[in-house]
């Protein structure tokens, strides 16, 4: 699959190649911007608290408050059920919060979330969305659904980097010993056992959304220990395994196995196989990411505001939102709102949490992430080992490794974007936030190009611009013994005429839990709003 | 000056110059001496593409003081003097094959190389006038000095060769310096062996086994060490050889060296060196490419997506993309023939409007452009540098009948999975035929070209009637491969029509013919001038014998790529 000069430049020594005719130039930073995501805005309003009040109160039957995924999903719903008085608020230009994407000369690419697992027949609405989308090419003989081929992830799908060599997969084969292989089997065997697993309801142990996962306490129970301590209790201490379970936590969770819960790492393994020796569900993707699924649920938002808000309120008329743009404050007076903000910001403009706030509140913790997109003018040289992919991962970096965006269109030569990905995965995460808050594009670039530049030498000379994302509180994380806490069980429960979406009520954040609390929120507004 | 043999000097004497004596020695065993002094010098060699530039009088005016003299094994530093010729005869033939390999353009390389090669070896000789002191030591300095650079060079230049912005200007550096290096040997072996023997016998005896050394390297290289060693072990074999002389020497002139046994130690360091070099060179010279190709590379070079070379041979002209032949001129007929008619045939109206994908070297262009129905042809093919050659390089552009240039030729350089997808047809724009000839599925980028998906957009482009052809591979090499590209035809809605055909230069060629409707195949050839096809061969062509038959396979998807691991273990077996 390598080329005959790659082949020839690795057996004869890398190090003597470099050896003539090489102009050495000074590095310099390639040029790019930091995004905003709105945490500015978002931080003055949430923490100065004193906002003058608008003059009037404008009715609508619904008002969305928060444009990220769950929101958007509200409205869609909500359209779908015939509910178009509807608006959605949200502080920032863009909308789709974490999972937004981009697009330049070279490419789309993504800025947050860039994939969704393919639906199983049990996921009706994820399915109907993407019907709506043309995404859906037919359905097998179990009635599930099947997605576009070109949308389900392009082979190679991922690889990994170590010791100056490519290998397919994420799990790191090369070198493997017996015993770890071993461990890898009995691993496998345990997320078979998990993934064949039923209730006496028949409910799966582990299955997107959070919300159709047996509550049995055999599987619930799992979410006291950490995945860490899950995995020695089983004696699985080989550390190719143990990276790739740190591997999945950081991806998914931006956290290590030692402070997830055992029941967030299962279910990254299990919840995407729908049974015992059962290839997982294929994962989704498009260039830039899931954007298109925000572009496509924004599409149903019939009026955006952009808008900080500052309060809810109940009233006996009806919940009151006071806002605030550019032009100063607004306020609406809605049958329902739907709150679909993390629960942290929920907390201090929603007044009867306010109030609650006092009593006990759900342990929450965010997640800080940097997301770096380098475009670049031509692709890597390939080295020895397994070919490009979508997903390249570097074996023991802090880093996620990157996408290329241009993978799932066949775009095979020529220039492309990489989305590189960092969690910070300090359990302290305002910490972590205070000590990066004050780097900017540059050093954010250097340290994207530092990390890749290990498995792609002469990257620098190819980048033509890197920009950059840091999301602060990027997502909740599945710390030991948040998900099945009753206070997040509790805290999707609507309180009058306030409803609640978002995926901190799943405890992860996932499109598809943002999207399952969305169409949970719209159905009990269009209920509430039949019955009244 | 005197060619008389010399009486041995006192040790002390020989620090000024010449070999310095360890020990005494009687008189010289040369016999004729005599007439010597009423020769004249030998011309110097003119024009012989390996001459050395031989001692001209300056250098005889040099040795007008006479110089101590030891008895020194004269015979064999006569060999030595021949592996030295032979050695560096091999090294400009080498730069030159490499030139030509790697940067294409013979002519030019051979050229470059021999000119440089000649002007650096007087560049040495004049230099050799500078060199004083021990001559003995000297000469097994250059002489391991040689076999360092000389033995390297073919390795070093294939390892920079893709990471060098200036790949000409490292390789004539290093012509530049084994030409001077060599330069510097036989002036430097004469003045070892002045004073043994009368000048003209001399002159007479080195020349005699320089030219003989550079006659052997003539016959050895195209018949022995290329084909048999590959460029880079006779390189390092070369540079052994050097090594070699250099121990060898070590011994021979041991009487003339100070420390015989230092010299005797890095010589022996070299060569061991060079030996693991030739040693573990040997994986990678089944790869490298000059054992890759049969026949002399009249083109080779680098386009931004993959390697392009052309060999010419007694049977005509070959192809080769990134390794792998793409036809022969002996008989592409056969393969481009079974290729385009077919579909042309199958089109339930003459075609007009005819999409080619892949084929850039112009053939298929070639075989479409003979119909007159047809009006316009577009070509899409990844590599500008590929269809420009089609255009320009005289070889290919007369076999393709100067088809990318005709009018109704229209050249698109994008990739193809890309362009069906961002260019569907406006209505009435569809194509009456699409040929689909791209290089077999060997890795992922071009598996993508073989999915479902692809087959599926490729439907989109085609007019009601129309009719399609795809190179599918050998059903006989990647039998699972072949199948598997009719089976996920089918599952993208085609009706297919699989078909085979003995092409030489691949063995048992496959193709898959297909409508969006069922149909019959062709059965009457077209009256044009064919080659090949008539209307028996047609009809075999859709017949399966038993070991290349139909076989249950996966239906290739962009997210399993099927067809690249069934290509990837098919293919093993047969390399």
């Amino acid at each position: 699959m390598t080329s005959r000069r790659d082949f020839l430049t690795l057996l004869l020594g890398a190090p003597m190649a470099a050896w003539a005719c090489r102009a050495s130039r000074p590095p310099t930073t390639p040029p790019g911007q930091l995004l905003s995501t709105g945490a500015e805005l978002g931080h003055r309003w949430v923490r100065d608290g004193r906002a003058p009040a608008p003059q009037t109160f404008t009715r609508h039957q619904v008002v969305v408050v928060g444009g990220g995924v769950a929101g958007l999903t509200a409205a869609w719903a909500l359209a779908r059920r015939g509910v178009r008085d509807c608006v959605v608020l949200e502080l920032d230009e863009q909308l789709g919060g974490t999972a937004r994407g981009a697009s330049s000369a070279v490419t789309p690419y993504p800025w947050g979330a860039h994939y969704i697992v393919a639906p199983t027949a049990a996921q009706h609405e994820l399915t109907a969305l993407l019907t709506e989308l043309g995404a859906i090419e037919g359905y097998d003989d179990h009635g599930a659904p099947i997605v576009d081929e070109a949308l389900r992830c392009r082979e190679p799908e991922e690889r990994i980097f170590y010791r100056g060599r490519w290998y397919e997969g994420l799990y790191l084969r090369a070198g493997a010993s017996a015993d770890d292989l071993r461990q890898l089997d009995v691993f496998q065997a345990e997320i078979d056992r998990w993934a064949s697993w039923r209730d006496a309801s028949g409910a799966r142990a582990f299955t997107l959304p959070v919300s159709q996962c047996s509550q049995d306490p055999e599987v619930t129970g799992l979410d006291r220990q950490s995945f860490a301590a899950w995995l020695d209790e089983r004696e699985l201490r080989s550390p190719r395994l143990r990276w790739l379970c740190d591997y999945a936590c950081r991806d998914d969770y931006g956290l290590l196995a030692s402070s997830t819960s055992a029941w967030a790492g299962l279910f990254y393994f299990a919840a995407r196989q729908t049974g015992a020796k059962v290839d997982p569900q294929p994962v989704v993707t498009w260039p830039d990411g899931n954007f298109p699924l925000v572009r496509h649920l924004a599409e149903a938002a019939v009026t955006r505001v952009r808008a900080v808000v500052s309060s809810v309120t109940q009233g006996p008329d009806g919940a009151r939102v006071v806002a605030h743009t550019d032009a100063g404050p607004v306020g609406f007076l809605a049958e329902r709102v739907i709150v679909a903000v993390p629960r942290f910001v929920a907390a201090k403009i929603v007044e009867p949490l306010r109030a609650a706030a006092a009593v006990a509140s759900a342990p929450s913790d965010y997640g800080a992430w940097a997301v770096a997109n380098l475009h670049l003018r031509d692709r890597p040289r390939q080295v020895m080992g397994a070919p490009r992919a979508w997903d390249n991962v570097l074996y023991q970096s802090k880093s996620l490794g990157y996408v290329t965006a241009t993978h799932q269109q066949g775009r095979d030569v020529g220039p492309t974007v990489l989305t590189w990905y960092y969690p910070f995965t300090d359990d302290d995460a305002a910490g972590a936030r205070r000590a990066i808050s004050g780097a900017g594009q540059p050093e954010w670039a250097e340290t994207a190009l530092a990390d890749l530049s290990r498995a792609h030498p002469g990257l620098r000379d190819l980048v033509t611009r890197v920009d950059v994302a840091f999301w602060g509180h990027g997502m909740i994380r599945p710390k030991v013994g948040s998900l099945w806490h009753p206070q997040r069980l509790a805290a999707a429960t609507p309180v009058g005429r306030i409803h609640f979406a978002h995926t901190d009520l799943s405890g992860m954040a996932l499109f598809e839990e943002a999207f399952d609390h969305g169409n949970r929120a719209a159905r009990e507004v269009a209920l509430a709003l039949a019955t009244r | 000056m005197s060619d008389e043999p010399k009486p041995t000097a006192p040790p002390s004497a020989a620090e000024s110059s010449g070999p310095s004596a360890a020990e005494s020695s009687g008189p010289s065993a040369t016999e004729h001496s005599e007439r010597a002094e009423r020769m004249a010098p030998p011309p110097v060699p003119q024009a012989p593409g390996h001459a050395r530039p031989a001692p001209g009088p300056e250098a005889s005016a040099e040795r007008a003081a006479p110089a101590p003299v030891t008895r020194l094994p004269v015979t064999a530093l006569y060999l030595n003097v021949f592996v030295v010729a032979t050695c560096g005869l091999v090294y400009e033939l080498l730069a030159g094959t490499l030139g030509s390999y790697l940067l294409g353009d013979s002519v030019t390389q051979f050229s470059l190389v021999i000119g440089l090669y000649l002007s650096a070896m007087g560049a040495g000789a004049w230099l050799s006038r500078r060199i004083e002191g021990n001559l003995a030591q000297r000469f097994l300095d250059v002489e391991l000095a040689v076999a360092v650079v000389g033995g390297l060079a073919v390795p070093v230049l294939f390892l920079a060769f893709p990471s060098v912005d200036h790949f000409q200007l490292l390789l004539l550096s290093f012509v530049f310096a084994i030409g001077v290096l060599v330069g510097l040997e036989i002036p430097l072996l004469m003045r070892l062996l002045e004073g043994q023997l009368a000048f003209k016998d001399l002159v007479s005896r080195v020349l005699t086994f320089d030219y003989i050394g550079a006659l052997v390297a003539a016959l050895l290289f195209p018949l022995l060490l290329v084909p048999k060693l590959g460029l880079v072990r006779t390189s390092l074999l070369m540079g052994v050889a050097n090594g070699l002389v250099a121990v060898w020497g070590s011994y021979l002139l041991a009487s003339s060296l100070r420390r015989p046994w230092a010299i005797r130690a890095r010589a022996l360091a070299v060569t061991a060196g060079l030996l693991l070099g030739v040693w573990k060179a040997d994986a990678l010279t089944t790869r490298a490419e000059d054992n890759m190709y049969a026949d002399p590379i009249v083109l080779s070079k680098s386009s931004h997506y993959q390697r392009i070379v052309i060999t010419r041979g007694r049977s005509g002209f070959q192809l080769f993309l990134n390794g792998n032949l793409q036809f022969s001129s002996a008989d592409e007929y056969r393969y481009h023939e079974a290729l385009v008619h077919p579909a042309m045939l199958a089109a339930t109206t003459p075609p007009r409007r005819v999409l080619v994908l892949g084929g850039g070297d112009g053939l298929a262009l070639r075989e479409i452009l003979a119909y007159p129905s047809v009006r316009e042809v577009t070509l899409v093919d990844l590599d500008p540098a590929m269809t420009s050659l089609a255009r320009t390089f005289p070889l290919l552009s007369k076999l393709n009948r100067a088809a990318v240039s005709d009018p109704r030729v229209r050249i698109v350089n994008d990739d193809a999975m890309v362009w069906v997808a961002e260019h569907p047809p406006a209505r009435g724009q569809a194509w009456d035929a699409i040929i689909v000839d791209f290089p077999d599925p060997n890795n992922y980028a071009l598996g993508k070209l073989y999915t479902k998906l692809f087959y599926r957009r490729l439907a989109a482009q085609l007019a009601p009637g129309g009719a399609v052809a795809v190179q599918a591979t050998s059903p006989l090499f990647a039998r699972r491969s072949y199948w598997c590209i009719v089976e996920t035809m089918r599952a993208a809605g085609w009706s297919t029509h699989p078909y085979q055909v003995a092409v030489p230069s691949f063995g048992v060629w496959g193709y898959v013919l297909a409508r969006r409707e069922d149909f019959a195949p062709p059965e009457r050839v077209p009256s044009l001038p064919l080659r090949f096809l008539n209307d028996t061969a047609l009809a075999g062509m859709f017949r399966f014998s038993a070991d290349i038959g139909p076989l249950e396979v996966e239906v290739n998807q962009l997210d399993n790529q099927a067809l690249v691991r069934y290509y990837e273990r098919e293919w093993q077996r047969w390399e």
